[in-house]
């Protein structure tokens, strides 16, 4: 399927343009959602996408799946609610950095720790963009924001590292760089049983790059280029060389997790033998 | 066929809501609902039903919309300082109609205040609780039987009207015990549906709507792939932020329950054919009232009880025409004062209304409402 056959099936007509500035690169990545969802040929019916609140947030009001554009921080709690009522449905959760690390961060860790199936990409901008580039709980330490006119002093989480922590049994990176890469890790995302994490490093050019006198988009995607590293490239480097750098690919795996809905199911069938 | 139990009104909202087809509970500890989480964590699972104890009160909200959007009836159970987090998705749930049903046991507020007290203290928070201007339905229970009935009509309402219900109870009824006759068997109770499109889905509109003002709401899955969201949106249900829009969004959620009000309100007359007086009470302060009636009755006094079933929308036809009938009222509540407020629009100085506010953590007793009455209306 080429672009533009993905496009008439998978996005709603009538609903594009985006309202994304150019230079985002939240299209890449809603891009590779879709393309992931063509290379599993999951039937569109079966597909819920949960969303929150910011710029990322809006892909859902454009592909046309079941779809829900929750509240700020909330579409783990929603998505956990429309997976466990119907487990037959691919839940994939668009969230951003802002929306799933700060005001959803409780819902991020319990979800993760559930092990419930489904899909998080979470875009990652480093900064809060539909609000005028405020810092986040993933904006870089020093790094400038509306909120941060001497550079933030907060430390930036490594969300990979939280929601491994937590319990996701899937967690991946990359960027809009590397956007083949992008799509199939979030389509090995879906296929895991399990709550899997994408985090996709995406260039937000006008809030956050500008403030950080980055350059332009396409300086951005270079920028992406040259500090991500394939994972097994990143951990042969010296504590000195992985500075600035971080790893891409499939960060953590792990299988022989019991799913949440299928822990369920076993729950039901026990209460109801038990009778 | 049926049993006769001695139950707590937690525990009949239970059966109430195991007979109304309740498939989904998202719930958070909180006293004194912890009874409705607890139980339902037992019951749901031998029907099939899933409970789910989420990480906060917001999340529970949450994951109960989420549930309620792949078709299933749903429930949350919560107090107070529960209630308040559940604010921001109870107003999603009003913008994007999201049909569930949200029980609140009050306790004393604000704040931890009293948490095994009783208090009728949230009827302000629950018409006005999130930001916004929203329309809801809030149902008050004042006896063990009534927690059952109503958690029926609860999703009766919330799937008719596509509107968040509140069970809006309080610590007196959700821990008294009482006597309650249930059917042996929940299988012949009717059970609430929710209206489904009839058109095919390319044609389908999410918020298009016939004369009733409800939109047909498909479970996700079913081939009718839908937007929800809590922006302003048209009747396609995707964002649509001009006046217009707004306008018609606005009106419609007004219109679709204010339009029905003889539908939706509930108000008990008790020995008002003849009154003279009425007292005005809802819930666990209806009570004491209705004794408080009988002692005055008993002295010849001709006093009535009203008692609101349906706290929102308010009762204004009745409380107009209430005015038009007695020479005074009372109103008695467990607060400092709140549903007072509105009897008070409603009769708009045609008659004295007087308030009985009993805010110390305890229920009034019969005897004290008797002699605020007797004080009032001499």
């Amino acid at each position: 399927m080429n672009m533009e056959e993905m496009i008439d099936k998978y996005f709603r007509p009538g609903r594009l343009p985006h309202i994304w500035c150019p230079g985002c690169g939240n299209g890449i990545v809603t891009g590779c959602i879709v393309k992931a969802v063509a290379k599993l040929d999951l039937p569109k019916d079966n597909v819920a996408v949960v969303s929150g609140i910011g710029c990322s947030s809006r892909a859902s009001g454009y592909l046309d799946f079941n779809t829900v554009h929750s509240a700020h921080g909330r579409a783990l709690p929603v998505a956990t609610g429309v997976k466990l009522a119907d487990p037959n449905l691919n839940v994939i959760v668009v969230t951003g950095d802002g929306d799933a690390t700060a005001i959803g961060g409780n819902h991020l860790i319990h979800a993760a720790r559930r092990n419930i199936d489904m899909t998080v990409v979470l875009y990652n901008n480093n900064i809060y963009g539909m609000t005028g580039g405020q810092y986040s709980p993933l904006t870089p330490e020093h790094s400038k924001a509306a909120t941060a006119p001497y550079g933030t002093i907060e430390r930036s989480f490594d969300i990979a590292e939280l929601v491994k922590a937590a319990g996701a049994t899937f967690v991946a990176r990359a960027t809009t760089f590397h956007a083949p890469m992008l799509a199939d890790l979030i389509a090995q995302g879906i296929e895991h049983k399990g709550f899997s994490l994408i985090e996709a490093v995406t260039a937000c050019p006008i809030s956050f790059g500008r403030q950080n006198k980055m350059g332009g988009p396409a300086d951005m995607i270079k920028w992406q280029r040259d500090h991500a590293l394939p994972l097994a490239a990143f951990e042969k480097l010296s504590e000195e060389q992985k500075a600035g750098k971080f790893p891409i690919g499939v960060l953590y795996k792990a299988e022989g997790v019991k799913e949440y809905t299928e822990a369920y199911d076993e729950l039901i069938a026990a209460a109801q033998g038990g009778k | 066929m049926s049993k006769i139990l001695l139950l707590q009104g937690n525990q009949a909202v239970v059966e109430g809501a195991i007979a109304a087809g309740v498939k989904f509970f998202g719930g958070y500890p909180i006293t004194p609902s912890t009874e409705v989480a607890e139980s339902l964590a037992e019951k749901l699972p031998k029907v099939g039903g899933k409970f789910i104890q989420m990480e906060d009160e917001i999340a529970s909200m949450g994951a109960i919309i989420g549930a309620s959007l792949t078709g299933k009836k749903v429930m949350t159970a919560t107090s107070g300082p529960g209630f308040s987090l559940k604010q921001e998705l109870i107003g999603y749930a009003c913008m994007a109609e999201i049909p569930l049903v949200i029980v609140n046991v009050q306790r004393v507020g604000p704040s931890t205040g009293q948490p095994t007290s009783p208090s009728q203290g949230d009827i302000m928070q629950a018409r006005w609780g999130t930001h916004g201007d929203h329309w809801l339905i809030a149902l008050t229970p004042a006896s063990v039987p009534e927690c059952f009935d109503l958690t029926l009509r609860a999703y009766a309402l919330s799937e008719k009207y596509r509107v968040p219900v509140i069970l809006l109870m309080d610590e007196v009824i959700g821990h008294m015990r009482e006597k309650i006759e249930l059917p042996d068997n929940y299988d012949e109770i009717p059970q609430a549906e929710r209206k489904l499109p009839t058109c095919p889905p390319e044609e389908f509109k999410a918020y298009a709507t016939d004369e009733s003002l409800v939109p047909a709401m498909p479970p996700f899955g079913s081939g009718y792939r839908w937007h929800v969201t809590g922006l302003v949106h048209d009747e396609t249900g995707f964002p649509k932020g001009t006046p217009a829009a707004t306008l018609a969004a606005t009106n419609r959620q007004h219109d679709k329950l204010y339009n029905n009000l003889d539908d939706i309100v509930e108000v008990e007359n008790y020995e008002m054919d003849d009154a003279e007086y009425a007292i005005v009470a809802f819930g666990g302060a209806a009570r004491a009232a209705y004794e408080a009636v009988d002692m005055a009755r008993a002295k010849g006094m001709k006093v009535g009880l009203v008692r609101p079933i349906t706290i929102w929308p308010f009762a204004e036809k009745q409380m107009k025409a209430l005015a038009g009938k007695v020479k005074h009222i009372m109103v008695h509540e467990l607060n400092y004062g709140q549903y007072v407020l509105e009897v008070e629009r409603a009769v708009a100085g045609k008659v004295p209304v007087t308030l009985f506010a009993k805010y110390d953590n305890e229920p009034a007793s019969p005897a004290e409402v008797f002699a605020k009455m007797e004080e009032a209306f001499k």
